[in-house]
């Protein structure tokens, strides 16, 4: 499919197929692609991160050292999103006193539950006795074992010792041996060599006069993207026994790690960031409007998103670009009423359901999650679903509309039809038609669907018409537009990026896409889009450990060996 | 009729405070703001103690707003008509401008950054500067539980306009359940009690925070500047947690006001005007306690955000889109439902100025110890105008300020209100703002 149009130019391929889409074929400008285009060896410095902790990472980290039961009912302060994700943010991120709030609640909430008599046996390796009295072995022990995987590596000499003496120091009249416990892993999770996930360098023998991540490093970019946690006991082991920076040692832990159930968590954490899912902190439904739309729909609809997801692309190990064809479902009693199905479930259940052939629904664009989120309270948004459709998915910028539109024209739409033809007024101002000419079109072919994502054939009485183009390609349907999406280029190119990023923690570098992108998307445009295969292309790819030094960063790494040499 | 730009008398202002004593400042005041000792309030007025921000999005309908005259004894125009006795209390403030200077007009976003920070951010989700009510805090939160409060109606998590940066958003309270375990839950102490028992955990997590400190002082050395700096301020914050834990193991102050309200209940999610109210109502009630019970100087509450998508019941509109698509009536100039989205956003103003005004303090009310600024992120949302956007001032900051007046700006920068805010405060500034909003001009008219 051709998709540049006719001023095409060589161009790194993962930009290009974003920015042919985003820029020629509207705006007919070649000039943010000329950036692009860069030789060999211009690639920018890749700097080592330091993210903040996100709270999936925070809760997946605590319930795979102590157990699945943990709950933390409490809510950190948002990121900020950066390229589209909050995973970048991260790396930018600061903890102000509100933040901290947070993160101090979140680590009493999880001691608490740590120590309590119910979970002892389950989260302690030692059970002493007395526990009137300090017990500095099994203190150690405690807080050795937690404290590794807290940190992801093993802590030095001192901080061991600072914890077991905090935890040894606080037996007394005010609290018992599980009370000290409860005090260091309040300590530890407070810690910023747990909050802050900090990469290191160090001297790579295999280039003399040249760096390379540390394997501790390593192996938190691994388990961070692909588990959204910090990494295990095995992984750890695998950083310190130098095998992690062996290609079959680093191939041999990416394997066990895709074939992990724990996978589900890295791909609930991406696509809940991918996806915007907090747009539904703030969504409501007009009851009066939308009757089935009720609050339990509302938390179904959220989640439907992401059980697609995780059954197309985990359960079924299904294409990437598939999800937006897909004839399957996922679905609730609650969801159920809403789309009009008959599907027995209990509660809170999650089930399949396959979509008939000739079903208006068909594919991830066609679900309620979607087409609900991308809509107002009481009506519908081609506008909103077109432009959630271009920036989210095909990682495409829709500008802001300019100040000065001039609403007049629409101020008498209510007596119009169809959405189509109240959007049709924006054609009528040059400074409105640029924008919604991006946005509309496409958002147009989900007017059979109403703001709470319900199915209808006709608008106050007249039939929608949900044809139109996108980037070239004309659908007639919901469902044809699916096919359209899981065809446009931009589509994966957008994908493999936000995976790459996610994964670095930072923007895409100039040179990158010529450099890093291009070559994972020739690959996996072979290959195929299984999220596995996308992992395993952009884990094993060299770029993913790779790191330049700036000269600030040659100067500063000569102290890091005091965490390691201690 | 006010003279702009009217010489200050010098005992017309106050210097710098915090702690409840003088403080020396980095740069120098204006002479005026100063005694001619340089220690004390020309007026020997009592210290400042509160300041907050209100704000509410999607401006206001000019013709029924902006009161015929200025001066004292403004005319209650229909959609000032809810403050009603409480005019006296409140200051309006139109006809000042913020002009971008060619940069963007990012809707609903330009006008509320570049009236906090007094610069125009570039793109949306630029946060230039730091927001007034930061240095404000500076000055005068010591001492206090809270550094500062952030509040949302809304129940949005994002919706804060408090900042140090964009990386940096002082994260709101969106729930009154939440605000009130954390103001009133286990760690208040409560100032009249008879009896006071410090808890000896207390001790015990200041000791992890002490190990907390040792860390960051460890990890700090081998970053980066940039990372080290954010390693910097997660150690302010630390810091700022410590001295909290400190002052619980304090008897506090008496505070003779202070009564622990009743826990509220947990409201249901959502943007229907009647439930933001609801949730407007039951946090501004816990705020005017909390500031009565002394846990904080310092507060912000966004009761309606800049991109309002406030529901009506049966209307399919938001507050934001009918802005935009509703018809301007040609008899009376206005947007009937927009409107009456505007009078809800003044009535919660009232009610929020109410409550600061009915709480006792001293001789007065906690409101005339207080000065709240409220302001929307443009003036008519139909058109994203920046010139003219509504502002408001309430309370008399014990007596430095005057009340009850309407100011016209006369197309001075909106930016006069906030550096005026900050030097009657004593944040050390010569001037405030970038570009044509950078000013050193306060609004003489409104202090006393």
């Amino acid at each position: 499919m051709k998709y540049m149009g006719d001023n095409t130019v060589a161009v790194a391929k993962g930009l290009s197929r974003v920015l042919a889409c985003s820029m020629l074929c509207w705006l007919g400008s070649a000039m943010a692609v000329a950036g692009a285009a860069l030789a060999d060896g211009e690639m920018s410095e890749m700097q080592p991160t330091m993210r903040l902790i996100s709270q999936p990472q925070y809760l997946n980290t605590v319930r795979a050292i102590f157990g699945p039961q943990m709950e933390l009912n409490v809510r950190f302060a948002p990121l900020r999103r950066m390229e589209g994700m909050m995973a970048l943010g991260a790396g930018q991120a600061i903890v102000t006193s509100g933040a901290l709030d947070s993160l101090d609640r979140a680590a009493h909430l999880v001691a608490e539950q740590v120590v309590a008599p119910e979970n002892r046996q389950f989260t302690i390796p030692c059970q002493p006795v007395a526990t009137d009295v300090r017990n500095d072995a099994c203190a150690s022990q405690f807080i050795g074992s937690a404290g590794r995987l807290l940190y992801r590596r093993a802590l030095t000499k001192t901080e061991l010792h600072s914890l077991v003496e905090l935890a040894g120091g606080s037996v007394g009249p005010a609290g018992d041996f599980y009370d000290g416990l409860e005090l260091a892993l309040v300590g530890m999770l407070l810690s910023p060599n747990f909050l802050f996930i900090q990469e290191h360098l160090e001297s790579d023998p295999q280039r003399p006069g040249g760096w390379r991540l540390d394997a501790h490093s390593k192996a938190s970019r691994l388990s961070l993207m692909l588990w959204a946690s910090g990494p295990d006991t095995e992984l750890i082991d695998a950083a310190e026994s130098g095998v992690l920076h062996t290609d079959a040692g680093l191939q041999k832990q990416v394997e066990r790690m895709l074939a992990s159930r724990r996978l589900r968590d890295g791909v609930r954490s991406f696509f809940n960031d991918f996806l915007i899912l907090e747009g539904y902190d703030n969504l409501t439904k007009d009851e009066t409007i939308f009757p089935a739309f009720n609050s339990k729909v509302l938390v179904d609809a959220r989640e439907q998103q992401l059980q697609l997801i995780l059954d197309h692309l985990i359960q079924r190990d299904e294409d990437y670009r598939d999800l937006f064809t897909t004839r399957h479902t996922m679905l609730t009693a609650n969801l159920a009423a809403v789309y009009g199905f008959p599907v027995s479930a209990r509660p809170s259940e999650w089930v399949p359901y396959e979509l008939a052939v000739d079903d208006e629904r068909g594919g991830f664009l066609t679900q309620v999650g979607f087409l609900a989120q991308h809509a107002h309270p009481g009506r519908s948004s081609p506008t909103r679903r077109g432009k959630a459709l271009r920036e989210i998915m095909l990682c495409q910028h829709v500008p802001d509309a300019p100040p000065n539109v001039d609403f007049s024209a629409l101020e008498d739409a209510d007596g119009l039809p169809t959405a189509r033809e109240r959007l049709d007024v924006h054609n009528t101002d040059r400074t409105c038609r640029g924008c919604h000419a991006i946005t509309d079109p496409i958002g147009l072919g989900l007017e059979n669907f109403d703001g709470a994502g319900q199915f209808r054939k006709t608008e106050k009485g007249f039939l929608i018409d949900p044809a139109g183009t996108l980037d070239r390609v004309d659908f007639e349907t919901a469902v044809e537009l699916g096919s359209a999406v899981r065809d446009n280029p931009a589509l994966t190119a957008c994908l493999v990026q936000r995976v790459y990023t996610a994964a670095i923690g930072r923007p895409l570098l100039d040179g990158e896409e010529a450099e890093v992108i291009d070559p994972l998307l020739d690959r996996l445009d072979v290959e195929g889009y299984r999220w596995k295969d996308v992992l395993r292309a952009v884990t094993l790819s060299d770029a993913f450990f790779g790191v330049t030094l700036t000269p600030e960063l040659t100067a500063s790494t000569a102290k890091l060996a005091y965490q390691h040499e201690d | 009729m006010f003279h702009k730009h009217k010489k200050l008398q010098r005992r017309q202002v106050l210097k710098g405070m915090l702690k409840g004593g003088a403080v020396a400042v980095g740069l120098p005041l204006l002479d005026v703001f100063l005694n001619t000792n340089g220690t004390a309030f020309a007026s020997n007025a009592p210290l400042p103690s509160r300041f907050g921000t209100w704000f509410w999005g999607l401006g206001v309908d000019e013709a029924i707003f902006v009161p015929r005259t200025v001066g004292a004894g403004y005319d209650l125009t229909r959609q000032l008509s809810p403050l009603g006795e409480l005019r006296k209390h409140v200051n309006v403030y139109t006809n000042f401008n913020v002009s971008t200077d060619g940069k963007p007009n990012l809707c609903h976003y330009t006008g509320w950054v570049a009236l906090r920070s007094g610069i125009v951010p570039a793109a949306r989700g630029d946060l230039p500067g730091q927001s007034l009510d930061i240095p404000i805090a500076d000055m005068i939160s010591g001492g206090t539980r809270f550094r500062s409060l952030e509040l949302a109606a809304t129940g949005v998590p994002r919706d804060s306009y408090s900042f140090r940066s964009a990386d940096a958003i002082n994260p709101p309270e969106i729930s009154p359940l939440e605000f009130y375990k954390k103001i009133f839950g286990p760690e208040f102490q409560d100032p009249n009690s008879d009896t006071f028992t410090p808890d000896p955990r207390i001790m015990l997590r200041k000791s992890v925070l002490s190990g907390v400190v040792d860390e960051i002082k460890q990890v700090e050395g081998a970053l980066g500047q940039a990372d080290r700096q954010r390693l910097d301020y997660y150690l302010t914050s630390i810091r700022e947690l410590e001295t909290r834990l400190e002052l619980q193991l304090q008897k506090p102050a008496p505070a003779p006001h202070c009564a622990v309200p009743d826990e509220p209940t947990e409201l249901a999610k959502g943007l229907d005007v009647e439930l933001v109210v609801e949730r407007h109502r039951l946090m501004t009630d816990m705020l005017v306690m909390a500031l009565a019970c002394n846990q904080s100087r310092v507060f912000n509450m966004v009761c309606f955000d800049s991109f309002s998508a406030a529901t009506r019941a049966g209307s399919e509109r938001t507050h934001h889109i009918l802005t935009h698509e509703e018809g301007v009536d040609p008899d009376t100039g206005l947007q009937p439902q927009s409107s009456w989205f505007v009078q809800r956003s003044m009535e919660e103003w009232a009610y929020f100025v109410g409550s600061l005004a009915n709480m006792p303090e001293g001789d007065g009310s906690l409101l005339d110890n207080t000065l709240v600024y409220g302001h929307s992120d443009c003036r008519f949302a139909k058109t994203h105008s920046l010139d003219g956007i509504p502002m408001f001032t309430a309370g008399r900051l014990n007596g430095l300020v005057k009340t009850g007046l309407h100011i016209d700006g006369e197309g001075d920068a909106g930016t006069r209100l906030g550096y005026t805010i900050q030097r009657l405060f004593g944040v050390p500034l010569a001037d405030w703002g970038q570009g044509s909003l950078r000013t050193s001009s306060p609004i003489n008219e409104m202090l006393v």
